[in-house]
């Protein structure tokens, strides 16, 4: 019997990394925009994809990927909005993985601008995990307070857009979208910040005009 | 939160290596793991301890290197380690860093017994 040491410097996450490269490839080969949505439960992301579904129609065309531990309700709530969803049932999985999207994408039309993904709600470990996306948004709604950026520091950290939500909400609850900004800021300069309120409509179009950006920015690149 | 999932990678891990090289037991294992990884140390300990019986690597030592948070600055060109969430250049201020180390999960080293 011998005993040997091995030196294998295996990085756990490789699996993922790998699929998310090519799911980000796939996508920019199809001219997709991928937009990953990260956030606690109950912070607004399918209100806020319903609301941006009824901005972009006549000029967009979106699909969306809803990721939850359990239910089909969130891709039923967009598919009322006559937009493609398809439901991820984690069965407890916190997060998304890459290889999860890579399953339903050979379903998702060539023909369309936005493949949004609407991660599980979570604020903790979605931000880990690299979907293939090109642009990784995190939601803030004003009940939650506006101390949380430091407090989770690695989801703004890894984002490129921060959306305040609830904005309606902000008269009656201590939430300072200034103070929520400045924090994320803090961590992440040069993060593009939305104050919007999906009930109201208020903000919608900026972030809709961001998000339009990219898109093109994105297909020019490929151009 | 999902430490459980990352050791069912690391047994993964183990597995193919133990077979590789034909050993029959794991006797140690070290991971490498990213200050601003998302996994928390303790949590990959009780995670590893639960998944290691009625495998190779049931008696198997773990130990965890907690790598902390190695910061480049463009602007200076400084390198900055950071223990606590402090993105800026300890030399110039700047928080345009860009985090080269800190964020990894790595099986680095395993002992083997063949």
């Amino acid at each position: 019997m011998t005993t040997k040491t091995i030196t294998v410097a295996r990085d756990l996450l490789a699996t993922n990394k790998a699929a998310a490269a090519g799911i980000r490839a796939e996508l920019r080969r199809r001219g997709i925009l991928g937009v990953n949505l990260l956030s606690s439960p109950g912070s607004g992301k399918t209100t806020l994809l319903e609301a941006l579904a009824d901005r972009f129609r006549g000029r967009f065309r979106m699909a969306v990927i809803e990721g939850d531990i359990e239910t089909e309700r969130d891709a039923e709530r967009i598919r009322l909005k006559g937009v493609p969803a398809w439901q991820i049932t984690t069965g407890g999985a916190c997060h998304l993985e890459a290889r999860m999207i890579g399953k339903v994408l050979g379903d998702v039309p060539a023909a369309i601008d936005f493949l949004f993904i609407e991660n599980v709600g979570n604020l903790v470990c979605p931000a880990s995990y690299d979907l293939g996306e090109d642009l990784r948004l995190v939601l803030l709604s004003a009940p939650e307070g506006d101390d949380k950026p430091a407090k989770y520091p690695q989801a703004f950290l890894s984002a490129d857009g921060l959306v305040l939500t609830k904005a309606d909400l902000v008269p009656y609850v201590p939430f300072d979208p200034a103070r929520a900004a400045a924090e994320a800021l803090a961590i992440k300069p040069g993060l593009e910040v939305f104050t919007v309120s999906a009930l109201r409509g208020e903000g919608l179009d900026r972030l809709a005009e961001f998000l339009a950006g990219a898109l093109d920015r994105q297909r020019s690149r490929r151009a | 939160m999902h430490e459980l999932s990352l050791i069912a990678s690391v047994f993964e891990v183990l597995e193919d290596e133990a077979r590789k090289h034909r050993a029959t037991r794991v006797t140690e294992v070290v991971l490498k793991v990213g200050a601003m990884s998302g996994a928390v140390p303790d949590l990959l300990g009780s995670a590893f301890d639960a998944y290691k019986k009625g495998t190779p690597a049931e008696d198997a030592r773990l130990e965890i290197v907690v790598v902390p948070v190695r910061l480049r600055c463009p602007d200076c060109g400084g390198e900055t380690v950071r223990e606590e969430t402090d993105f800026s250049c300890a030399g110039c201020g700047s928080r345009r860093v860009e985090i080269v180390e800190g964020r990894e999960i790595f099986v680095e080293k395993i002992e083997l017994e063949t």
